[in-house]
């Protein structure tokens, strides 16, 4: 497949679109995760009452009319206004781009939930007669709803898929992006991660059930990896969307380039539906070291996928241990701690928060860490405030889920 | 109900599935979808919304009276009369 030009095999990050519940472009997000704002607040589901939820508030009208919006999912809706973004971002001159020739490629933790969960409460209200479910199910909850809601929006005729990666799902849908440019399916990629979870109950109770949702009196400190005094994860919604494109291609257009996606890896743990397996995790991150040439004390920025379980931290912990534990160069943040857990668009927020550390020589750090877990006491951890760090090359983002999903990213600085 | 209650009820049920619409100049006589965006899926929602509000099954040979405002009228009128 590939045609003798390495360039043409090099893939770079050239827009961007995300909404976070604590920011709705990357520089408000960016901002936001350097002066240590949270954006968590408390939150009504359906049953449940109060609970605690990273929650968005992009503008659903900036790119949809009304009429999309009562068609459509939430989830749509943040696909949309992400993928419209990371377009407008790019430069690209969207009316003269060969739509034929533009994939989709959305990372999902779960779909259908919400849309399913609304109807069987609407039917509630008419004694569970069926005669009143909607015709708009089926459209609303096909697995690629998120990534063909993107096709109509922008007359993408491409191919359009959304990858089923539970919390792995962000950096997944930035890989396949990637492998379809390299195979030149398509020339230009809109890819990354998204979520709707906090609008579907379900989420909220099965991580009570497991005892693993976050509580705590102040929204901002509810979500804390890392720390001793953490009790669960807080469910947050969200996307991240970026168009890739291979190297020449952005070159020849005199692109913004953000960065250049070096090395990759997925795999599985092969062993529990929950429970995290850091021996897979380090072979993983070591699979993506390797893919890119790079040894670990070369990446100076790790995003870890923590999510404040204690055996999830914990784990990780064990896996980064051993890849960066002797890393004096290595910094490790961590971004659930202002957010939540955004799912499905987890992975992606997460590098996205990172990449302006190429420009502006500083890491974000973990924020309500004031109890340090000794079992995931890592000397590399950015503990509550941002570090200045100058010449950031390397940035390398865990995201990992349940089945035991493993996926890990690294984005390099472009230098030409 | 009388037409013009049974008129009223579905503006505010196209008001609700097309929001975007102006339809305060909507005419009575022309195709709804001659003056307004309206698919397969919205026009299943006028009928969903029908059922729901009145419990009023319109079956699917009869989808044709409900073209213009007033054919719909027309045809609800008799059936809605008690509602």
């Amino acid at each position: 497949m590939a045609d003798g030009n390495p360039n043409n095999d090099r893939i770079v990050i050239t827009g961007v679109g995300l909404t976070s519940p604590n920011g709705n472009s990357l520089s408000e997000f960016r901002q936001n995760l350097l002066a240590g704002r949270s954006g968590v607040v408390p939150y009504e589901t359906r049953y449940m009452g109060p609970v605690l939820a990273g929650v968005c508030d992009f503008d659903t009208l900036r790119h949809q009319k009304r009429r999309d919006l009562r068609r459509g999912t939430r989830v749509g809706s943040v696909s949309v206004y992400c993928a419209n973004e990371a377009v407008l971002d790019s430069g690209v001159d969207w009316e003269k781009t060969e739509k034929d020739r533009v994939g989709v490629y959305l990372g999902i933790t779960e779909h259908g939930n919400v849309e399913t969960e609304n109807e069987v409460y609407e039917i509630s209200k008419f004694e569970y007669d069926t005669s009143v479910w909607t015709h708009h199910h089926n459209p609303r909850t096909v697995a690629n709803n998120a990534a063909g809601e993107v096709t109509i929006s922008l007359g993408i005729t491409g191919p359009h898929l959304t990858i089923g990666a539970a919390c792995a799902a962000g950096n997944a849908g930035f890989i396949q992006a990637a492998q379809m440019l390299r195979l030149r399916e398509v020339d230009l990629a809109i890819a990354g991660g998204v979520s709707e979870s906090i609008h579907t109950f379900g989420i909220f109770a099965s991580f009570q059930s497991q005892g693993a949702l976050a509580r705590h009196d102040d929204p901002a400190k509810a979500s804390r990896p890392f720390d001793q005094d953490r009790n669960g994860i807080v469910v947050a919604e969200g996307g991240g969307i970026c168009t890739l494109e291979r190297l020449d291609d952005a070159l020849a257009r005199g692109a913004k380039i953000y960065g250049e996606i070096v090395g990759y890896a997925m795999n599985s743990d092969a062993k529990d539906f929950v429970l995290p397996d850091p021996k897979r995790q380090e072979q993983c991150i070591r699979l993506a070291l390797k893919r890119a040439g790079l040894e670990p004390n070369q990446i100076d920025i790790v995003s870890s996928h923590a999510t404040a379980t204690e055996q999830g931290d914990i784990e990780e912990c064990k896996a980064l241990r051993a890849v960066f534990g002797e890393c004096t160069n290595t910094r490790i943040n961590n971004t659930k701690s202002f957010i939540g857990h955004a799912m499905g668009a987890a992975g992606a927020l997460e590098l996205l928060g990172n990449i302006p550390s190429f420009e502006d020589d500083t890491v974000h750090a973990t924020i309500n860490l004031d109890n340090i877990d000794p079992d995931c006491a890592l000397d590399q951890l950015v503990v509550n405030h941002p570090v200045h760090k100058p010449n950031v090359e390397y940035i390398l983002n865990n995201s990992f889920g349940m089945l035991g999903i493993n996926s890990v990213l690294i984005v390099r600085k472009f230098t030409g | 109900m009388t037409p013009a209650e049974i008129r009223q009820v579905i503006i505010d049920i196209l008001s609700k599935i097309a929001p975007d619409e102006d339809l305060s100049n909507l005419d009575d006589e022309k195709p709804f979808r001659d003056q307004m965006e309206l698919d397969s899926m919205d026009f299943l929602d006028i009928v969903m919304e029908l059922r729901k509000q009145y419990r009023i099954q319109i079956p699917e040979e009869d989808y044709h009276h409900l073209v213009t405002m007033q054919s719909t009228v027309d045809y609800l009128t008799p059936r809605l009369k008690d509602a």
